[in-house]
C-alpha cells in the first residue's frame, strides 16, 4: 500500500469531536462512530475515554440486548428471597452521567433504539414492566459504534438524528494518527468556562441559514451546531464564539449530513455511455435512437393483476416446486420476551425470560405445608416452581420487488409493471409487511428502498424510478439474493417478486451479449432456488416469453404473465409515453 | 422531575397547538394524532400541554381518580362507598398525562396481579396499570406507529368502550378508563393501522418551518431553555397562566353552545362533498368547531370555525388508496374552497 487516502485533517476533526463532546456532553448528546473495529477506532475511543476523565460510569450495550437489561426489571432471586418486588436497574440508568457505548449499533433492534432515543429525549428511564413502576435519571452520552460495511447498514436515523456528531474513521489507517486533542485538564477548564460563553445573534442566524442551504431540515442540527461552536470557544479559551469555532461546528455537525452537495453532484450529466455501441443500436432496442428514452420517468398506471396474489404466494398455493431445501417450522419465531403470549412452561427464571407469577405460585402451592414452618404466613417458592411465559413473535415478511427498468421493459410495459407493484404494495399494506425495492437497468442493480414499512417512501421511490438502458438480469437477481439472505439471517421471511420482460442482455460482469447474459441470469436464478426463497416471477413482456418460464423454473417459483390490460390501460401507456 | 418547555413558548406549529388545546377543552373529541418529521417538537408540545392543564377535582384515594360530580362514571369502589352512605371527599389533582413508553409490557398497560402481595401473602389483588392512571387525562404514545400490534388492539378496545376490562391471571376487574389519546409518529418509519388512525378525533401534520426567521427563533428559545430552564419557564409564566384561563373559560362555555341549523347543514355538505365514511367525521368536525368557538369567546359557531377545524377533523377519514400520498389534505382544502369560496 502506498500513501494514505484519507483527507488531511480527518483525524484532527475526529479528535475535536471527542473533545467537544467531553466539554458539553449534555448538549451534544453523543456521536455515531462509523469504523470497523481496529487500532484506529481503539485509539479514538481511548482518547475519548481520556478526555471524559476517569471518574464517570461507562456501560457497554451489546447488540442483542433485551429490554429488561436496558431498562431494568424485576430482580428475581432477590425478589424471591425478600418476598417483595425488588428492582434491578438497567444499563440506561447505570450509565447516568457517563458514557453509554452501543456495540454494533447498526444491528440494534428497533425497540432498543427507541429506548435509547427516549432516554436521550427525557433524560430518564420510565419503567413500566413486570408489575413495577419506577423512574430513574438516565442522562448519558451515547457512543454508537457503527460497523456497517455498506450503505444499507447504518445506525437508525432516529438515533443518528439525536446525536450531534457523525465521525467516519474508515478512511484512516494507523499511519494517519498524529496528535490527539486537548487533555482532560483542558477539557475540565473548558467545562467551567462553558456556561458563560456567548454567541452573537448574527452567528446564530448564520448557522441556521447554513443548515437550510445544505439541505438539512431538522432543527436539531443548528441547535447542535450552536452548542458545538460554544464548546469549541470554551476549549479555545474564548468568551465569545469566533468564526473559527463556527467553522469547526459546521464541519463536524453539518458536514456529514449535507444533502444538497450530493444532489448537485447527481444533477451533473450522468456518466451514461456516450460510446454508443453500434452493434447494439441495430436490433437491440426497437426504437433506433434511445436517447430520449434514457431515464424516462414513467408514471405508474393501473395494471390488471389478479387480487390476493401475495396472499396466495404466502400460503404456498402458487409454489411451483413440491419440496424445499429446509423446513422452517410455522410462521412464527419463538422469542423470549416479545410478541403474543403462547402458553406457559416450566423453566428457569433467568435473564430475559418472563415469569408467569400465577402459574409459579400455583406450582408452589401444594408444597407449602412441607416447606412452611409452623406459624409462618409466607409463601415459599423455590426455583423449580418457576413457570415462564412463552412468546411467539410473528417473523416479519418482507416482499422484495425486483423491477426490470431496462430500455426494453420501459418501452413495453414499465408503467404497467409499476402499477402492478403498487397494487402489490397495497396488499402488503393491508398485511403490515415490509417492502423493499430493487431496480436493475443499464449496468447493474440498485437497492432503491431498503426494507421498510413506509408505503409513502415506497411509492415515492417507485414513481421516481427511471427506465432505460440494458437488462442486467443476473445482477438484479444477485442483489435480491443478497438482500434476502441478510433478511433471513435476521429472522425475517423474504418473498421475492421479480418483474421482468425476460430479455437479459448484460452479463454479470457488465459485458454485453444475449447468450452470456441469459446463462448468467439462469445461474443466479438457480442460486436463489438453492437458498430456498419463495417468490413469483411476473413476465411483463407483451407476449409471454419462453425464457421467463425457464427462468422461473430455475428459481423454483411460479411464472405469471402480466395480463394485457384493456384498451383504456393501453391508451394510458401511450399517453404516458407521449407526455 | 425535569422542567417542561412552556407551551406558549413553542414557535409556530399553530395547527398542532390548536388541536391540542381543542382536545383539552372538549375531551370528547377523541384525541389528537400528530404526524411529522423528526425534530419538529411533537413530543415537546405534548409534554408542555401537561404543565399547562388546569388541575381537576378527584375522589380522595381513588386509584382511578374518579370525578366526584360524575356519579354515573364512578369506579366500582367509589360506587360502593356512595351506596354505603359515605360521602366522597374530593381534592385537587393535576390532570394526568401518562406516557406509554415503547417496550411497556401488556401487564403494565392494563394492570396485573399485585406482585408484592402475591409473594408475601399469597393474596390475589389487582394492581392498576397505565390505563387506570390515564383515566380522565391524556395518554401519550410517542412513535405510535412502532407500537406492538397486540397493544394497539388493546388500546382500540379500551378507547372505544371507555372501560378497561381485565381478565387475566385469575383476576376479573373492570374500571373506567376514559382518556384522550395523543399519538405522534413519523410516517416515514411505518404506517399506522387504519383502525387506530380512525380512533383519533383530530389528525395534524407538522413540518419543519422553512422560514429562516422562524428557525432562528426556535433555536434561540430552545437554547435559552436548555441553558437555564427555570428562569426561562418563569419568564413565560404569565403567558401560560393566560392560556390556562382561556381553557377554563372555554370549558365553562362549552355546554351552553349549540350549533345552528345552517352550521349543521354546512358540515354535512362538506362531508358529503368529501365522501367521508360514517358520521364520526361530521360529529368530530362540529364538536371541534364548537370547542374552537368557545376558546375564542365567540357567542355562536361560525362557518369560519368549521373551516379552520375541517382539515384536522377530516383529513384522515377520507376513503383513500393507502398509497395515495398526501392527497387527503389537498382534497379537504379543495372542498373547502368550493364550499366557502376563495
Amino acid at each position: 500500500m502506498n500513501a494514505s487516502l484519507a483527507p488531511p485533517g480527518l483525524w484532527a476533526d475526529a479528535c475535536a469531536a471527542a473533545a467537544l463532546l467531553a466539554v458539553d456532553p449534555r448538549g451534544l448528546q453523543g456521536v455515531v462512530v462509523r469504523a470497523r473495529p481496529g487500532p484506529v477506532r481503539e485509539c479514538w475511543l481511548e482518547y475519548l475515554d481520556e478526555a471524559f476523565g476517569p471518574s464517570l460510569p461507562r456501560r457497554r450495550v451489546p447488540a442483542g440486548v433485551t429490554d429488561d437489561r436496558l431498562l431494568g426489571g424485576l430482580d428475581l432471586p432477590a425478589t424471591l428471597a425478600a418476598g417483595r418486588g425488588v428492582l434491578q436497574r438497567g444499563l440506561l440508568s447505570e450509565a447516568h452521567g457517563g458514557l453509554l457505548l452501543l456495540a454494533t449499533a447498526e444491528r440494534a433492534s428497533r425497540s432498543a433504539i427507541a429506548q435509547v432515543c427516549a432516554a436521550l429525549d427525557t433524560g430518564e428511564v420510565i419503567l413500566e414492566r413486570d408489575g413495577l413502576t419506577d423512574r430513574h435519571p438516565a442522562r448519558s452520552t451515547v457512543i454508537a459504534l457503527d460497523e456497517g460495511l455498506d450503505d444499507d447498514e447504518r445506525v437508525a436515523p432516529s438515533l443518528a438524528e439525536r446525536l450531534a456528531f457523525l465521525v467516519d474513521l474508515d478512511a484512516l489507517s494507523v499511519r494517519d494518527l498524529d496528535a490527539l486533542g486537548p487533555d482532560s485538564v483542558t477539557v475540565e477548564a473548558a467545562q467551567r468556562r462553558l456556561p458563560s460563553v456567548t454567541c452573537a445573534s448574527d452567528h446564530l442566524e448564520l448557522l441556521c441559514a447554513m443548515a437550510v442551504r445544505l439541505g438539512i431540515d431538522s432543527l436539531r442540527m443548528p441547535a447542535f451546531a450552536l452548542r458545538a461552536a460554544r464548546a469549541a470557544a470554551a476549549l479555545a479559551g474564548r468568551a465569545v464564539v469566533a468564526e473559527a469555532d463556527l467553522a469547526l461546528a459546521v464541519r463536524l455537525v453539518f458536514g456529514p449530513r449535507a444533502r444538497v452537495l450530493e444532489a448537485a453532484a447527481t444533477e451533473q450529466p450522468p456518466p451514461s455511455p456516450p460510446e454508443s455501441r453500434p452493434e447494439e443500436s441495430s436490433g437491440e432496442e426497437p426504437n433506433g435512437d434511445q436517447q430520449p428514452l434514457e431515464d424516462q420517468v414513467l408514471e405508474a398506471i393501473e395494471a390488471a393483476l389478479p387480487a390476493g396474489l401475495l396472499d396466495a404466494l404466502r400460503e404456498g398455493s402458487l409454489k411451483a416446486r413440491t419440496q424445499r431445501a429446509g423446513g422452517r417450522g410455522e410462521g412464527g419465531q419463538a422469542s423470549r420476551v416479545r410478541g403474543r403470549p403462547a402458553g406457559v412452561r416450566a423453566g428457569r427464571a433467568e435473564r430475559g425470560a418472563r415469569l408467569d407469577l400465577v402459574s409459579t405460585l400455583r406450582a408452589a402451592a401444594p408444597w407449602q405445608p412441607l416447606r412452611r414452618p409452623a406459624g409462618v404466613q409466607r409463601v415459599y417458592v423455590q426455583p423449580e416452581d418457576c413457570r415462564i411465559t412463552r412468546f411467539r413473535q410473528r417473523s416479519p415478511t418482507t416482499s422484495i420487488f425486483v423491477v426490470d427498468a431496462s430500455g426494453s421493459a420501459a418501452l413495453h410495459r414499465l408503467a404497467e409493471a409499476k402499477g402492478a407493484v403498487e397494487m402489490l404494495l397495497a396488499e402488503c399494506y393491508v398485511r403490515r409487511d415490509q417492502v423493499a425495492l430493487i431496480a436493475f437497468r443499464a449496468r447493474g442493480a440498485e437497492l432503491l428502498l431498503p426494507p421498510t414499512r413506509s408505503l409513502v417512501r415506497a411509492r415515492r421511490c417507485l414513481s421516481a424510478l427511471p427506465g432505460g438502458g440494458g437488462t442486467p438480469l443476473a445482477a438484479g437477481l444477485d442483489a435480491a439474493r443478497e438482500l434476502a439472505l441478510s433478511l433471513a439471517r435476521r429472522g425475517g421471511r423474504p418473498l421475492l417478486v421479480v418483474l421482468t420482460d425476460g430479455k437479459p442482455n448484460v452479463a454479470r460482469d457488465g459485458g454485453a451479449g444475449r447468450e452470456r447474459a441469459a446463462a448468467d441470469a439462469l445461474a443466479s436464478a438457480r442460486a436463489l432456488r438453492a437458498a430456498g426463497f419463495d417468490g413469483l416471477l411476473v413476465d411483463t413482456a407483451p407476449r409471454p416469453q419462453a425464457f421467463s418460464i425457464e427462468l422461473a423454473a430455475a428459481m423454483g417459483v411460479a411464472a405469471l404473465p402480466l395480463p394485457t390490460s384493456g384498451a383504456a390501460g393501453l391508451s394510458r401507456v401511450v399517453g404516458a409515453f407521449a407526455g | 422531575m425535569s422542567v417542561a418547555f412552556p407551551f406558549s413558548a413553542i414557535v409556530g406549529q399553530d395547527e398542532m397547538k390548536l388541536a391540542l388545546l381543542v382536545a383539552a377543552v372538549d375531551p370528547g373529541i377523541g384525541g389528537v394524532m400528530v404526524f411529522g418529521d423528526r425534530g419538529t417538537g411533537k413530543s415537546t408540545a405534548v409534554r408542555a400541554l401537561a404543565a399547562l392543564l388546569p388541575p381537576m377535582k378527584a375522589v380522595e384515594d381513588c386509584r382511578y381518580g374518579c370525578d366526584p360530580a360524575a356519579t354515573e362514571a364512578l369506579c366500582a369502589e367509589c360506587r360502593r362507598r356512595l351506596q354505603g352512605g359515605l360521602r366522597l371527599r374530593a381534592r385537587q389533582v393535576p390532570v394526568p398525562v401518562v406516557d406509554l413508553p415503547l417496550g411497556a409490557t401488556e401487564d403494565r398497560v392494563v394492570g396485573a396481579l399485585d406482585l408484592e402481595r402475591a409473594l408475601a401473602h399469597g393474596e390475589k389483588a389487582y394492581e392498576p396499570g397505565l390505563l387506570a392512571r390515564a383515566n380522565r387525562g391524556f395518554l401519550y404514545i410517542d412513535e405510535v406507529n412502532l407500537l406492538e400490534d397486540h397493544l394497539v388492539d388493546l388500546l382500540l378496545d379500551v378507547a372505544a368502550s371507555g372501560e378497561n376490562v381485565v381478565e387475566r391471571e385469575g383476576l376479573s376487574v373492570r374500571h373506567p378508563a376514559r382518556f384522550v389519546l395523543v399519538g405522534s409518529g413519523n410516517p416515514e418509519e411505518g404506517e399506522l393501522r387504519p383502525q387506530l388512525l380512525d380512533r383519533f378525533g383530530l389528525s395534524v401534520e407538522v413540518r419543519t418551518p422553512d422560514e429562516l426567521a422562524t428557525r432562528v427563533e426556535v433555536i434561540r428559545r430552545r437554547d435559552a431553555f436548555e441553558r437555564d430552564p427555570r428562569s426561562f419557564v418563569a419568564r413565560w409564566e404569565a403567558d401560560e397562566a393566560q392560556e390556562r384561563r382561556r381553557i377554563l373559560a372555554a370549558r365553562r362555555r362549552l355546554p351552553r353552545l349549540e350549533p345552528d341549523q345552517d352550521i349543521l347543514e354546512l358540515a354535512a355538505k362538506l362531508c358529503m362533498a368529501l365522501g367521508t365514511d360514517g358520521l364520526r367525521g361530521e360529529l368530530t368536525l362540529i364538536r371541534a368547531a364548537r370547542a374552537l368557538a368557545c376558546l375564542e369567546g365567540s357567542r355562536r359557531i361560525k362557518p369560519e370555525h368549521l373551516q379552520r377545524m375541517a382539515p384536522a377533523a377530516l383529513r384522515h377519514r377520507l376513503r383513500r388508496n393507502p398509497l395515495d400520498e398526501s392527497g387527503s389534505s389537498v382534497r379537504v382544502e379543495r372542498a373547502l374552497a368550493e364550499l366557502f369560496g376563495p
